[in-house]
């Protein structure tokens, strides 16, 4: 081994805690590239697997009644290879010891038994019904999970107000329905919305339904056109009652599941950028300090005739043994958070199995990143050492030239204690230095508050849209449009204080080229339990005609208050009708219209009817208003609004939870790594000047305020900075995920702030108390023995 | 014990003419050197003395290859140092020239033995660390790292460091300037003994006028310009000096 490799392992040792200290900052940064890139990979090809594995169709065309014959025709479509027949139906479900509300999708499987030709229903446990018994049922993995059924488990069910009894023999998913939300509302609840699986036979002689379906799903060829095969379906299903066949990219699962991996990849893009980017910048920060403090030793090497190659890679190869270290420690980690994040996810989707691979990419961007950013820094830092004569860099260091500072100009220094003097006037003297010190801490803060931003953002969320726009304890929704007068039955129930009715219309809304398949709520005039709000959070009513518009379709449509849009009713007449768009409303999840219940129903033209009630409950009395409901038989559904709230909260608290950790311990890292080595270099720089006020009496105590009081200033100095930057970094989150599903709002809380504020804080506590017993250790004769 | 003044060979290793030297500060030039002319010939053993801020430094390290005269020119046997580009500056500095500055400026993390190694690896027909560290009486702390050896030691370390190459020329600015007497005169006995033994031409920085009693030609600078330059009728075995 050289003397300089020698030299270069020496230094690397004795400078082992802030090699440390920058290593951990990289690994944060490669980790959390390679956790996301990693978890986002592996899903995606954990999707695409199931996908193909468990036949997912193509097209879905629900309708109301179509005999099987119609089958033979349908298959006959030009592009059509695979045709699979079903019924669909929303009931009630009963379980024991549960007394709330549950919604049960119920899909049939096929009458002569076995796997369906399309969307199979992959099975966890247990096994298919019976194709004899009528009282078996599979049901959905994640729904069997929250109310820990069991194969031999009962149910109870009511479907078109009949009950019965039905027997567990199954325990499955479905490709069709990795992503469960509830019909009408766009986050999952496990506990009170489940998927069954039923023999046909049983569901045709529920909804009398004897040789007919209700809804088909289609395999296409590989090279159909799908909006031809979408128009055949549609002129053959017309006369049957069809609402329109839509593609993957319209199906709820397959489009909210896209929605997140689209979520989860701009997140799999951004924290790294932001992590890695800090990351980078410290260390290139803290190398360019490292390296000025052997600005001497360079000298002295030059003058023994070392090239600036030579030193080059010296300085070179230490940094990037810090960045490789990093780099190796955040794909170790990375590679565990991923797995261990995928299976999250994993969890929350119920993939039957996880294609985990560790993203390649990641591991090669993180290390190359760091590599990148630990040479910039070391060559920046060399250049500026070696673009000094040799001989200058040895020279004795002439006392740096101080002057009075901004604060003594201004005639403040007898507010000032001699110590306090001296910090000011040393941070004065460096500017640029001290800049790049709060710059650091500044993006520390950040971080920090991209972590407990989201779970502001939903606090926001869910106060806005579910206590401010709705009021409503339960929702009660009919299994097809009913007259108007089912409001006042409904009014009367005992326990009910306030009834409203509301129709849900589903529509696809054509502007120009761009289209949007969603639905319009009709509301009543000055309606109570259902208010959109506009930008302010003010109520606004929908207007006797015009549509009022989620704001996020604005932007979809690139729509304009005042335009016409073509809205196509994808039930009961099928009217195409332009209506004027009124305006917009600010909402934060989902996107849809509103219009007045009287405007909606002239324009789908079946008449006064409603699809189903908002009901307001006397306290304490919604479990019997919700008995009593279960047993009407045009009652498809019931869901109370505090439990969905409850469940958002379940659903989303844990992730965020996790997050919010995560990005805090990134941050802390990052400013424990910062003013670790910030203290570390001015003490390794003034250590003469510091020994020598021990020497002349000064107590540890005071020297190392000397010391930690300037780093102190400059940690409260990058507060408001800090605070500043993080809700940019936040504000370019936003912008990432913008999505139909939801929009997360700018708005961080105080306690965001504090909290980013006080990590900040406590990790430079721990840094200065580390730095502090290094003063406690200062060799006073050795520092003042030799000038070095 | 008297050393005989064997005049070396009339053969200059360095000639320089009309140097100057002006720092720019602001406003302010400060006129380092004024137009130095100076021949070193081989073997001697040179003692360059003048007040504080005389500009004894500039010179050495514009002869050194360290820095760039502000006008005139350096020649090193034959090759033209003024006009030489930074690598072949470098390289002269690796093969021709050994420094030794006043505060040893060690490498802090390298023993000794290592601190002299770091520049035998990369020259060309080097003596052995253990070797050059023999001559300055250091043997027996070749695995002392800086921290453990006192001033004294460092600077006999740095010259070793300095001779381990065999330079042509050795340039010490106030090699002992940070040191006591008696650890002074150790140090100075290691370089008259290199000169002696290896006939190594030397130059000695000092404002000590002690020291130049052991020197074959004394130069005297004053206010950038070499204003006297002597040459002692007998030279003064260094380990006979006081001061
Ligand atoms: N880098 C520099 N910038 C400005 N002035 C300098 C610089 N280096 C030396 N000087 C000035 O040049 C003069 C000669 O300096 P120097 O050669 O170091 O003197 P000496 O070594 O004889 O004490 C002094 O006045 C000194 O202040
Ligand atoms: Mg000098």
């Amino acid at each position: 081994m050289s003397a300089l490799t020698r030299k270069a392992w020496r230094d690397l040792w004795h400078l082992r805690g802030q090699a440390l200290a920058i290593a951990l900052v990289i690994a944060g940064g490669v980790a959390t590239l390679v956790m996301s890139q990693s978890t986002y990979e592996s899903l995606t090809a954990t999707r695409e697997q199931f996908y193909r594995q468990a036949a997912l169709a193509d097209l879905w065309a629900p309708l109301v009644r179509a005999p099987d014959t119609l089958l033979a025709r349908l298959a006959a479509l030009p592009g059509v290879q695979t045709v699979q027949a079903r019924l669909l139906a929303l009931g009630t479900l009963g379980v024991p010891g549960f007394d709330e509300p549950v919604r049960a999708e119920v899909v049939s499987l096929p009458l002569e038994g076995g796997q369906p030709l399309l969307n199979q229903v992959q099975l966890r446990s247990g096994r298919l019904p019976d194709a004899e018994l009528d009282n078996e049922v599979v049901v959905g993995e994640a729904f069997a999970a929250a109310h820990a059924l069991r194969v031999g488990d009962s149910l109870r069910m009511t479907l078109r107000g009949r009950q019965r009894w039905l027997r567990v023999v199954g325990v499955g998913t479905s490709p069709e329905y990795v992503y469960q939300s509830p019909p009408g509302t766009v986050f999952p609840d496990f506990k009170r919305y489940a998927v069954l699986w039923m023999n046909r036979h049983a569901m045709e002689r529920a909804l009398d339904m004897d040789g007919a379906f209700n809804n088909v799903v289609l395999r296409l060829l590989p090279a159909a056109r799908p909006a031809a095969v979408i128009a055949g379906l549609d002129g053959a299903l017309a006369r049957y009652g069809g609402v329109g066949a839509y593609g993957r990219h319209e199906q709820t699962s397959a489009r909210y599941l896209e929605e997140e991996m689209r979520q989860l990849r701009t997140m799999a893009r951004l924290f790294p950028a932001i992590f890695l980017g800090v990351a980078a910048f410290l260390l290139h920060v803290v190398l360019m300090r490292l390296i000025g403090t052997q600005r001497e030793q360079i000298g002295v090497l030059k003058a023994f005739g070392y090239s600036h190659r030579a030193l080059a890679g010296h300085y070179l190869g230490m940094a990037a043994a810090i960045a490789l270290l990093g780099a190796l420690l955040g794909i170790a980690l990375g590679a565990g958070l991923g797995r261990w994040l995928a299976h999250v996810y994993q969890d929350i989707y119920r993939f039957p199995f996880l294609a985990w691979r560790l993203s390649p990419w990641a591991i090669a961007t993180g290390t190359a990143v760091s590599l990148a950013a630990a040479a910039a820094g070391a060559l920046m830092a060399l250049r500026a050492a070696a673009s000094l004569p040799p001989a200058e860099a040895m020279r004795a260091p002439a006392p740096p030239r101080f002057g009075p500072t901004l604060i003594e100009r201004l005639g403040l220094q007898r507010w000032l204690s001699q110590p306090a003097r001296m910090v000011l006037r040393d941070l004065e003297r460096r500017p640029g230095r001290a800049a790049f010190t709060v710059l650091g801490l500044a993006l520390a803060c950040a971080v920090i508050m991209v972590g407990r931003f989201q779970d502001d953002a939903v606090g926001y969320m869910v106060d806005t849209q579910l206590s401010l726009a709705q009021h409503h304890d339960l929702a009660v929704n009919f299994i097809e449009p009913a007259p108007r007068r089912v409001l006042f039955e409904l009014a009367a129930l005992p326990g009910v204080r306030e009834a409203e009715p509301i129709r849900t219309a589903p529509v696809r809304l054509v502007h120009g080229l761009r289209s949007y398949r969603t639905v319009i709520e009709g509301l009543p005039p000055a309606a109570r339990l259902r208010r959109p709000l506009d930008v302010r959070l003010g109520v606004v009513t929908p207007p006797a005609d015009g549509v009022l518009l989620t704001d996020y379709l604005q932007r979809m449509l690139a729509l304009e208050p005042g335009d016409t849009i073509e809205v196509q009713a994808l039930q009961g007449h099928r009217h195409v009708r332009d209506v004027r768009v009124a305006g917009f409303v600010r909402e934060t999840i989902g996107a849809q219209g509103y219009m007045d219940l009287d405007a909606l129903n002239r324009l789908l033209g079946d008449g006064d009817v409603v699809s189903g009630v908002l009901l307001g409950v006397l306290p304490g009395a919604e479990a019997d208003v919700y008995a009593r409901l279960d047993r009407r038989p045009w009652v498809a559904g019931i869901s109370s609004r505090l439990a969905s709230v409850r469940s958002f909260y379940a659903t989303m608290g844990e992730s965020l939870l996790v997050f919010t950790w995560v990005a805090a311990l990134l941050g802390g890292v990052i400013n424990f790594g910062l003013v670790y080595n910030a203290a570390r270099i001015s003490l390794s720089e003034r250590g003469r000047e510091l020994a020598s006020l021990r020497v002349l009496g000064m107590t540890e105590g005071e020297v190392s305020a000397l010391l930690l009081g300037q780093l102190g200033l400059l940690v409260a100095i990058s507060l408001p900075f800090g605070f500043a930057a993080g809700w940019g970094l936040c504000w370019v989150m936003v912008q990432g995920f913008q999505s139909e599903l939801f929009r997360i709002p700018i708005r961080l809380t105080t306690a965001t702030y504090a909290f980013a504020g006080l990590m900040v804080l406590g990790a430079s506590v721990v840094s200065a108390l580390l730095v502090h017993r290094r003063i406690a250790r200062l060799d006073l004769i050795a520092v003042l023995k030799t000038r070095e | 014990m008297a050393v005989t003044t064997p005049l070396p060979a009339a053969e200059a290793v360095f000639r320089a003419r009309g140097l100057t030297k002006t720092y720019r500060m602001g406003e302010v030039e400060v006129h380092a050197l004024r137009g130095v002319d100076l021949d070193l010939f081989r073997g001697e053993f040179v003692v360059l003395l003048g007040p504080s801020g005389s500009g004894k430094s500039t010179l050495l390290n514009i002869l050194g290859g360290l820095d760039a005269p502000s006008a005139g020119e350096v020649w090193y046997e034959g090759h033209h140092l003024t006009g030489a580009s930074e690598r072949e500056l470098t390289l002269f500095r690796r093969e021709h020239v050994g420094f030794v500055f006043q505060f040893y400026n060690l490498i802090p993390s390298l023993t000794a033995r290592e601190n002299v190694a770091i520049v035998t690896e990369i020259a060309e027909q080097p003596m052995t660390p253990e070797e050059a560290l023999a001559r300055v009486d250091l043997a027996d702390r070749m695995d002392h790292f800086p921290a453990q050896l006192s001033g004294g030691q460092q600077q006999r370390v740095a010259i070793a460091r300095a001779i381990a190459k065999r330079p042509a020329v050795l340039l010490c600015d106030e090699p002992t300037g940070a040191l006591d007497s008696a650890t002074g005169v150790r140090v100075l006995e290691a370089l008259e003994r290199v000169n002696a033994e290896l006939g190594t031409t030397t130059v000695v920085i000092t404002h000590n006028a002690d020291i130049a009693r052991m020197a074959h030609r004394v130069l005297y600078l004053g206010d950038g310009r070499i204003v006297r330059e002597e040459r002692p009728a007998r030279r003064t075995p260094a380990k006979e000096l006081r001061w």
